[in-house]
């Protein structure tokens, strides 16, 4: 009888584990949260850009895309020859700040920035809108990098203290 | 003895256990699995994109299948104060026609592009009932992209069917009316049979952009073209419409378009016709419509008046027009996957007669011919006729295919779904509807590849369906599962405005094609904002141009002084965001219009009078980020001839 007794346990375990296991097997929909990652910052950000090529002179044509591109898609809410924020921060002093690398993937990648770069966090904290995505290409980013260039050294005196 | 109750102890158990954990058989799973069928889990999508009209609402529902959920709500006929179409300048001109701006109309059938008569999904069109018109749709937008007004037509009813590579869209007129100048059409009722005429519209497709034009018109008999289906493969050369009223009544039709035991189905032989009018074997008849077409990069609608067509006689060029005789009043004709049957739906009648396509070619070569109209051959029935299903069911109307030989046709008056054999014409199945299906829907059914997985029925009544909601409900569908040679209903599923006819196709043809923003760099409106350098007020005389950016989350410029009661202003808002999914709206204070909503990278103009001194508020109406409720201004209003300077801030 005893035998019995712990056949049954056995197997009426058996049955609640088989039964159990095809609960757990079955799909979960929400969406993993990411860890709150507390790791050192990379100074190069997050994204595509692990390093930047800096050419010397400044190339004037660069100058005159990347002008373009922030007149029409990002100066609503950056202002060019000062750090003053308006949405976001003003130009100035923007490569003696960052490096090269993390201001390109600020523009190309920008919402995981958002989330997950520690710098871009805490700017986002003070600005409270999201950077939009404005759908730039590496190319334009490049551009972009060499009007910001430009603007530190006409009226800082002095640009690209953040390379690394 | 202890081992023996052990093992049968251990086999009962192990039954128990394997029984209660093994998938549920299909016996069950015919009505409790039903949930778990059109169960889409949170983050995946449905299978098929269902794209249904609004009858009554002149827009264009887009549905998930099998889920029945409701995506969008498409303006197409009608105007939509959400969006602000037919109530920004850019989208006016759209529901433009020869009768001036028209805000409604009722949209009753969808055509899918079809390239070798299976869908390519690269527009819909639609039809306008009442003020005739054919809409086409991009498929990559889901926005209306085109409107064409058909002449000499009244009622749009048997319209947007199309051939089975989009050559042509057809309109057949409803309602026969005379056409021509004053002196022709301001004629008593009553000279109806010498008067009146039916005029079926051959509107010709673009295969690059899409572009509809009138290609030519067939002066028919003034009957009444209900339906109509494109041949395809065998039949690609020819079109078949259904006719009623050949009786020729003008009054009272319940009754007097019923009496004569057969109508037609009319065949027209379009290759024959596309020939002629290239020939220019026609007449060129003076007729005003309306042609209006959305520009890519500007976003604006261009509406032209257009002044005549190419009307062809089908009494003279004898050979592109033949009736084939149908009992009672044929509604649905629809043409099988292979392009030979055509089957027919007299909606009084108590059999669905089906007719052959090459039975049809046969009497024809061989003047097997039972009368004419004027002139025009009726072809013998029992000459074309393939079989007849028997006892069907109460007041069929409409068929579509699986593409696995079977049919399924609707009962109006009975209120159900009946599957037939196309082959041996026997009924196989039959399911109730709840209630009064008018059209149904397989995905492709009416292509030469359908999908034959599910079937939709749209219903006309709806009754205790669902929650009451007081004298209108809403207009119910039903899901059925036909994958396994029979009809399993799985979901009741409510739907927007009242749905006439559907098409559904594979989600994967259009969903990676999906355009997510217009390319700021590629907008070419003349009153385009690229960035806050050029954003501006301009006067000129009594006409005020706001030139406006919007980005999360805040307008330029945002204060405005300097503006008159008397003025016309417009608000030119270009939206400088380039990510998916990131419209702003504008609105402001006492226009008598609409809010408009302004897709990234887009401009769009909302026109207002100010018609009183004071300062009137704009906002965002999209909730667009944390800071939305910040993003708004101010206009000021001072009194006409007041010497208030014209003046525009932002942060200032």
């Amino acid at each position: 009888m005893k035998l019995l007794s712990f056949a049954l346990t056995i197997i009426l375990t058996f049955f609640l584990i088989a039964c159990g296991g095809d609960q757990t097997e079955r799909k979960t929909t929400e969406r993993e949260r990411p860890a709150q990652k507390e790791q050192a910052p990379d100074p190069r950000g997050i994204g595509p850009i692990t390093q930047v090529e800096l050419n010397e002179p400044l190339d004037p044509n660069m100058i005159r895309r990347g002008r373009a591109i922030s007149d029409v898609k990002c100066a609503t809410c950056h202002k060019y020859e000062t750090e003053e924020r308006l949405v976001g921060p003003g130009y100035l002093n923007l490569t003696n700040r960052r490096s090269p690398e993390w201001i390109m993937n600020m523009i190309l990648n920008v919402d995981v920035m958002l989330d997950e770069d520690p710098i871009a966090r805490k700017m986002l904290e003070e600005c409270l809108v999201r950077m939009p995505n404005q759908n730039i290409s590496e190319e334009e980013a490049r551009d972009l990098l060499e009007f910001f260039r430009h603007i530190d050294e006409e009226h800082a005196g002095v640009r690209d203290q953040g390379v690394l | 003895m202890k081992n023996s109750i052990f093992i049968i102890g251990l086999s009962i158990l192990f039954a128990i256990a394997i029984l209660s954990c093994r998938p549920q058989g299909p016996g069950v799973s015919a009505t409790g699995d039903a949930a778990s069928k059109v169960y889409v889990p949170p983050g995946e999508h449905d299978e098929f994109y269902n794209i249904v009209s609004g009858g009554f609402n002149g827009q264009v529902s887009v549905v998930g299948l099998p889920s029945g959920r409701t995506f969008k709500i498409l303006p197409v006929f009608s105007v939509d104060p959400e969006s602000g179409y037919g109530f920004s300048e850019e989208t006016k001109p759209m529901l433009n026609t020869s009768h001036g701006f028209i805000p409604w109309d009722d949209l009753h059938h969808i055509a899918i592009s079809t390239t070798d008569g299976v869908h390519d999904a690269r527009w819909a069109f639609a039809n306008a009932n009442n003020t005739p018109r054919v809409a086409r749709i991009d498929l990559t937008t889901f926005q209306t992209a085109e409107i064409l007004e058909i002449p000499n037509s009244a009622g749009n009813h048997s319209s947007p069917f199309i051939t089975e590579n989009t050559e042509y869209v057809v309109a057949g007129t409803r309602f026969s009316v005379p056409y021509g100048e004053d002196a022709d059409v301001d004629v008593p009722i009553s000279t109806y049979k010498e008067n009146f005429r039916g005029a079926i519209t051959f509107i010709s497709v673009d295969q690059e952009s899409g572009e509809m034009d009138i290609a030519f018109q067939i002066d028919a008999p003034p009957f009444a073209y209900d339906l109509a289906r494109g041949g395809k493969k065998v039949s690609g050369d020819w079109f078949f419409f259904s006719t009623y009223n050949t009786e020729q009544a003008h009054t009272l039709l319940e009754v007097n378009a019923s009496q004569r035991d057969k109508d037609f189905i009319m065949a027209i032989n379009w290759r024959k016709a596309e020939e002629y009018a290239r020939q220019g074997r026609g007449e060129i008849i003076k007729a005003e419509y309306a042609h209006n077409i959305r520009d890519k990069n500007s976003h604006i609608t261009t509406s032209t008046m257009k002044e005549e067509v190419l009307m062809l006689d089908p009494t003279e060029l004898k050979d592109i027009m033949y009736f084939i005789p149908c009992p009672k009043s044929p509604h649905g004709c629809d043409v099988s996957p292979d392009g030979e049957y055509i089957v027919g739906s007299g909606k009084l009648a108590a059999l669905i007669p089906v007719f052959s396509f090459s039975k049809m070619i046969e009497a024809i070569e061989n003047e097997d011919f039972e009368g004419d109209v004027n002139g025009m051959p009726i072809l013998n029935y029992e000459s074309v006729l393939y079989g007849e299903v028997q006892r069907p069911g109460l007041g069929p109307l409409h068929t579509e295919f699986d593409g696995k030989g079977n049919a399924y046709t609707t009962m109006f008056v009975s209120s159900e779904v009946v599957m037939w054999d196309l082959k041996t014409l026997e009924v196989i199945d039959r399911a109730p509807t709840y209630y009064s299906v008018g059209h149904l829907m397989i995905p492709g059914g009416c292509t030469a590849e359908p999908h034959g997985k599910y079937l939709v029925a749209y219903n006309k009544i709806t009754k205790d369906r669902y929650l009451p909601t007081g004298p209108e409900l809403c207009h119910s569908a039903q899901l059925f599962d036909i994958s396994n040679g029979r009809l399993e209903l799985l979901l009741d599923f409510p739907t927007i405005g009242e749905p006439h006819y559907a098409e559904a196709f594979p989600a994967s043809l259009i969903k990676d094609k999906q355009v997510r923003f217009y390319r700021i760099e590629d907008n070419t409106h003349p009153h385009v904002t690229k960035g806050p350098a050029q954003a501006r007020v301009e006067r000129d005389g009594k006409t005020v141009r706001v030139y406006m950016t919007s980005i999360r989350s805040h307008f330029r410029p945002d204060n405005i002084e300097g503006v008159f009661v008397g003025d016309t202003v417009y608000f030119h808002v270009t939206n400088l965001e380039q990510e998916w999914d990131i419209p702003h709206g504008f609105a402001i204070k006492g226009a008598n219009n609409a809010e408009i909503l302004i897709m990234p990278g887009e401009t769009a103009t909302l026109k207002w009078l100010p018609d009183r001194v004071g300062i009137f508020p704009f906002y965002c109406t999209d909730f667009c980020s944390a800071l939305h409720q910040e993003m708004q201004g101010y206009i000021r209003i001072s009194p006409a001839g007041s010497d208030v300077p014209l003046t525009f801030s932002t942060g200032e």
